[in-house]
């Protein structure tokens, strides 16, 4: 029972997963990019797309390529991600519109997105088919390694997960890395910090805002398409994906702007997203009744909130959000 | 832009300068160029969706927007309740504090007229309850506000991320009461409260105002003007720009830097629980976790779309709304999908947006002998 839960954790934890890394590389560069929420839903729907439509050329969906079949929903997926970005970064560092109100737009547009395409793409594509259900994909995408079932509580826990989840955790690592040891990383921190000093040395602070925004949208992309093809099986229902954009964000806040740690942090807050469900089979004598797991679905939030303000009382210098988040960069404004 | 020359080592073709002697006219202009715009892209992309003519599908938008009296006051509610929120996040944007969690404070707002409309409704005389209703959601909507200013304040807490994360405790908390108060056990609905004696609930008489919108319009009226003359005229308003352009000189001229964020943040909270209270106690008479229905984030690009000037907020929440109820419609005639107005607002805040630039900063262009050389 404990390795179900951990294993519905952990699925519950990629998506968030994917939102952070995006996030951390995002604002990294300085950029706080509030439209993940939307980007992970343009990232969704751009793969559900892409998918759709290569099952509706098929003649017969037994026959599906499974190169294909994980290919163009990816690439559809990242390509449509991509441009969030670039609408992100054209406005707020080309433009240097408000990056809040940039931030909130997107999110906005992308939702509207996701679910208006989630709702009309039958009628507009004018198949005949009664709702978007993508299973021949799905599979694909949700494959596990074969004798994962043969190895009990170990395998249901570390393998049984599709090969999106496994990416999610080697780029959390890698960006990790990146940040940390690599040059090209040092500069990213150092637009991020202080965008001037960057620029005096010789850094192009457009450039480097414009593919970490870009980036990092790509990756959170992938959270949107892991959840409707691997988590809910390619069913497409109107704001399934709820509020995970922005615990996400949280998840970006409560790791202190590490990716490494996001990985423990994603599991926990997919613990916490869906531990009232098992509440009640965890703990038999203590009953909970649905209007306090209403409270427990809180607890993400609370505990980012606390995070948030400790952090801003201890004053530890690695613990800060990078100095110049939020605000444009003009150059000829000193 | 500017960046690229290093690499090249050449004059750059093109460079950005700041501007401020634009005229009033000009940059209105503008900002109608890119409002018209974002409408012609809107067209193009509902032409290339439905396949009908642009122009009957605009009569449409505003056939479903203005079409019927009914019809109007439902445009005149959306805009007041957008409006009532916008006003209420720009005392602190103009400090420049984040306030992105509008959405929490007026569902905490809307909390407590719940509360009170529910445990007094049945025991106190229904005048009572209409004052307590609205004083307990002030003060609701202000606690929400206040706590993350008081962080702000002492601790310098990120404001942007600790009103985010409030929402999402809001929306919770209202959860947990929506299935505490549910009408029938598990449904997780209030039913409309007090629908007998109407205790608590803020109304004119039918015979004065038939689609019960009027004294909202009329409220939130009366607030617009308020907050202008507040922040063009007053000390506190003057105090709020001041701190909002520079910390520093604040500090010099001897403004209480502390005071000022918090209680302007207490100003924008009560004023979130005002919108709340009007939601609930003045048109739902219910509550759910989706009352707010994310006015709290539209209102902050309103706000900002406005340059903080509340007259024109009215405009810039009308041509919100109106394009919302517009492609409402169009969505219904066509058979599409209701978030089809997520799209348009995200296209036409996108155009607006990006029109600042062209207000605020010029590009000069090299001169041609400079080439030459």
């Amino acid at each position: 029972m404990i390795a179900a839960f951990i294993h519905r954790a952990v699925m519950q934890g990629v998506p968030l997963l994917f939102g952070a890394t995006g996030e951390i590389v995002t604002e990294k560069s300085g950029n706080l990019n509030l439209g993940i929420p939307g980007v992970m839903y343009v990232g969704g729907i751009s793969g559900v797309i892409g998918a759709f439509l290569y099952e509706n050329s098929l003649a017969d969906k037994s026959q599906a390529n499974g190169f294909l079949a994980i290919m163009i929903p990816l690439v559809c997926c990242l390509l449509g991600s991509l441009l969030m970005g670039l609408i992100y970064s054209f406005l707020t560092t080309t433009l240097r519109a408000n990056q809040n109100v940039t931030g909130l737009a997107i999110t906005t547009f992308g939702v509207g997105l996701g679910n208006f395409f989630g709702g009309s793409l039958i009628k507009i594509v004018g198949a005949d088919v009664p709702s978007i259900t993508l299973s021949t994909t799905s599979k694909f995408f949700s494959a596990s390694l074969p004798f994962a079932d043969n190895l009990g509580w170990f395998g249901e826990i570390f393998l049984s997960y599709g090969f999106l989840a496994y990416l999610a955790v080697v780029i959390a690592i890698v960006t990790s890395l990146f940040l940390k040891k690599t040059r090209t990383g040092l500069n990213l921190r150092a637009v991020g910090e202080n965008p001037a000093t960057a620029d005096a040395g010789g850094i192009s602070v457009t450039k480097y805002k414009y593919l970490a925004t870009c980036i990092g949208s790509m990756i959170a992309g992938m959270g949107g398409l892991y959840y409707v093809m691997d988590y809910v099986s390619g069913v497409w229902s109107n704001d399934g994906f709820g509020d995970r954009g922005w615990l996400a964000i949280a998840l970006v806040i409560f790791t202190v702007w590490k990716p490494n740690f996001a990985i423990i942090g994603s599991i926990l807050f997919g613990g916490l997203y869906i531990v009232h469900n098992y509440l009640n089979q965890f703990f038999p004598a203590i009953p909970v009744n649905m209007s306090t797991q209403e409270l427990i679905k809180m607890a993400p939030y609370v505990v980012t909130v606390l995070v948030l303000i400790i952090n801003s009382m201890r004053k530890k210098r690695e613990n800060q959000p990078p100095e110049a988040l939020g605000l444009p960069y003009f150059r000829e404004d000193r | 832009m500017a960046a690229n020359t290093k690499e090249t080592g050449k004059e750059p073709l093109f460079h950005i300068v700041k501007r401020t002697d634009l005229p009033m006219w000009k940059s209105w202009l503008i900002r109608i160029g890119a409002v018209v715009a974002s409408l012609i892209i809107c067209a193009v992309i509902i032409i290339l969706l439905t396949g009908d003519n642009p122009i009957q599908i605009y009569g449409t938008m505003v056939k479903g927007a203005v079409g019927s009296p009914r019809r109007i006051w439902a445009l005149l509610q959306g805009v007041a309740m957008l409006l009532c929120i916008a006003l209420a996040v720009t005392p602190a944007f103009k400090m420049r504090f984040w306030n992105i969690g509008a959405e929490g404070q007026v569902l905490m707002g809307g909390l407590g007229a719940t509360a009170c409309m529910i445990l007094f409704g049945k025991t106190l005389p229904a005048p009572l309850v209409l004052v307590l209703v609205i004083v307990v959601s002030i003060i609701c909507g202000a606690v929400w506000g206040l706590i993350p200013a008081i962080f702000k304040a002492f601790w310098n807490t990120n404001e942007t991320l600790f009103t985010l994360m409030m929402n999402y405790i809001a929306i919770q908390i209202v959860s947990y009461f929506t299935y505490i108060w549910s009408s029938n056990k598990g449904n997780n609905v209030i039913n409309t409260i007090n629908v007998d004696t109407h205790a608590g609930w803020l109304e004119l008489p039918p015979s004065i105002d038939k689609y019960g919108y009027m004294l909202n319009v009329i409220i939130v009226g009366a607030l617009t003007v308020l907050m202008y003359f507040y922040l063009k005229y007053s000390k506190q308003g003057y105090e709020i720009s001041v701190v909002g352009e520079s910390e520093n000189t604040a500090k010099y001229a001897g403004i209480n830097v502390k005071k000022v964020i918090i209680r302007t943040m207490i100003i924008s909270g009560a004023l979130c629980g005002v919108a709340g209270m009007l939601l609930v106690s003045g048109t739902d008479h219910t509550i759910t976790p989706n009352t707010a229905g994310g006015r709290g984030f539209t209102a902050i690009m309103v706000s900002w779309l406005a340059k903080f000037n509340p007259l024109f907020m009215v405009l810039t929440s009308l041509l919100i709304v109106f394009m919302q109820k517009g492609a409402q419609e169009i969505s219904t005639v066509f058979g599409l999908n209701n978030s089809f107005s997520d799209i348009i607002t995200g296209i036409i805040i996108f155009f607006i947006i990006g029109s600042e630039f062209f207000i605020n900063y010029s590009i000069k262009f090299r001169a041609k002998e400079v080439e030459a050389k």
